[in-house]
């Protein structure tokens, strides 16, 4: 969409290129291993060096250990609060993921742009990869329902105190909420990590496009007051980033509650 | 008007239901504070109930972006 002189395309950036492996095919399909594949690997690494600094399990914790205990315990008390009691047994699932799109929010956001050569990628900008994650939590409240309630789950369908004469409508109405969650819970994340950093990049475009201008006047009138905003929009994105993780997570264990409990 | 026009006119179109959006997440931001104001010591219980307020609120704006992204660059 793109037009005039500038050169300018906020949508680059969300582009899946092969790193290496171009050739690699499985059964007819391309498994190159692409720069999303390489952010992924990348947050697993980050997360698993802050987890491997926190799980000394020293009596009396150090800074680090602190850190990662004060995000468990963070988790573990949304699950308690939620849940309930046995909300306990959901923490890994749910830290994990928790960790996982904090930390590939937080690194698609880090300027790792001045690196010449090196593009920055946000893994969860991508409706495939959260379009899974939620799929995953979609999954695992089916497994935990089922297995727990049997064919009872489906009382999740008509809640207590329904009149009689609205049980032609209440069941489809709860059926189709519970069936749009995991698309819900996908989308949220996906837009609101395309949204901003299509923002990120319409501003930085302005900043480019007014310094590069043959007019004197719009250098200050423009690029400058647009990189002020864009400093203010990027941490705007962190705090983003940080509300998206929590309520993935936050909605994952309001899933499970109506799971384990029903309603 | 050609289908090109119309398009654009409807991604346009769309962006009202973000700024709709934008009215609902201060809505009930700003009643939680009201409320947390009236009474502080209930306000640290009732954030995750805040946060599922801001998440349905803040998802319809969202679709409204999603909307426009498909005029543009799908339909």
């Amino acid at each position: 969409m793109a037009q005039g002189g500038s050169k300018i395309d906020p949508m680059h950036q969300f582009l899946i290129e092969p790193v290496f492996g171009q050739s690699w095919n499985l059964f007819g399909y391309n498994i190159a291993f692409t720069n999303s594949a390489l952010w992924m690997v990348a947050t697993l690494v980050v997360l698993w060096l802050f987890m491997l600094g926190g799980m000394k399990g020293q009596t009396v914790p150090g800074r680090w250990q602190m850190a990662v205990e004060s995000f468990t315990g963070f988790i573990g008390d949304m699950l308690t609060a939620n849940i309930g009691p046995e909300g306990k047994r959901f923490l890994p699932y749910v830290f994990s993921l928790f960790m996982f799109i904090l930390i590939a929010n937080i690194l698609g956001l880090l300027p790792f742009g001045l690196v010449p050569g090196v593009h920055p990628f946000t893994v969860t900008s991508h409706l495939t990869v959260t379009g899974v994650l939620a799929i995953i939590s979609f999954a695992l409240v089916l497994i935990v329902g089922f297995s727990r309630h049997g064919l009872h789950f489906f009382s999740l369908f008509v809640p207590h105190g329904t009149p009689w004469w609205l049980l032609w409508l209440i069941p489809v109405v709860e059926l189709f909420s519970f069936l749009v969650r995991p698309f819900s819970l996908g989308l949220r994340l996906f837009v609101a990590m395309t949204a901003g950093h299509i923002l990120l990049k319409v501003l930085a475009g302005f900043v480019i496009n007014g310094l590069n201008a043959e007019a004197v006047w719009v250098a200050p009138l423009v690029a400058i007051p647009s990189f002020i905003l864009m400093i203010g929009i990027t941490l705007l994105e962190l705090l983003v980033c940080a509300i998206q993780a929590y309520v993935f997570a936050l909605l994952t264990s309001l899933y499970l509650n109506d799971a384990v409990n029903l309603h | 008007m050609d289908a090109e026009a119309a398009k654009l006119l409807g991604a346009g179109l769309a962006a009202i239901g973000a700024g709709l959006a934008a009215l609902g997440v201060g809505n009930v931001f700003a009643k939680f504070l009201e409320g947390a104001l009236r009474n502080p010591g209930a306000a640290d219980g009732q954030q995750g109930r805040l946060f599922i307020g801001f998440a349905a609120a803040e998802l319809l704006g969202l679709l409204a972006f999603v909307v426009a992204v498909l005029l543009i660059f799908v339909a």
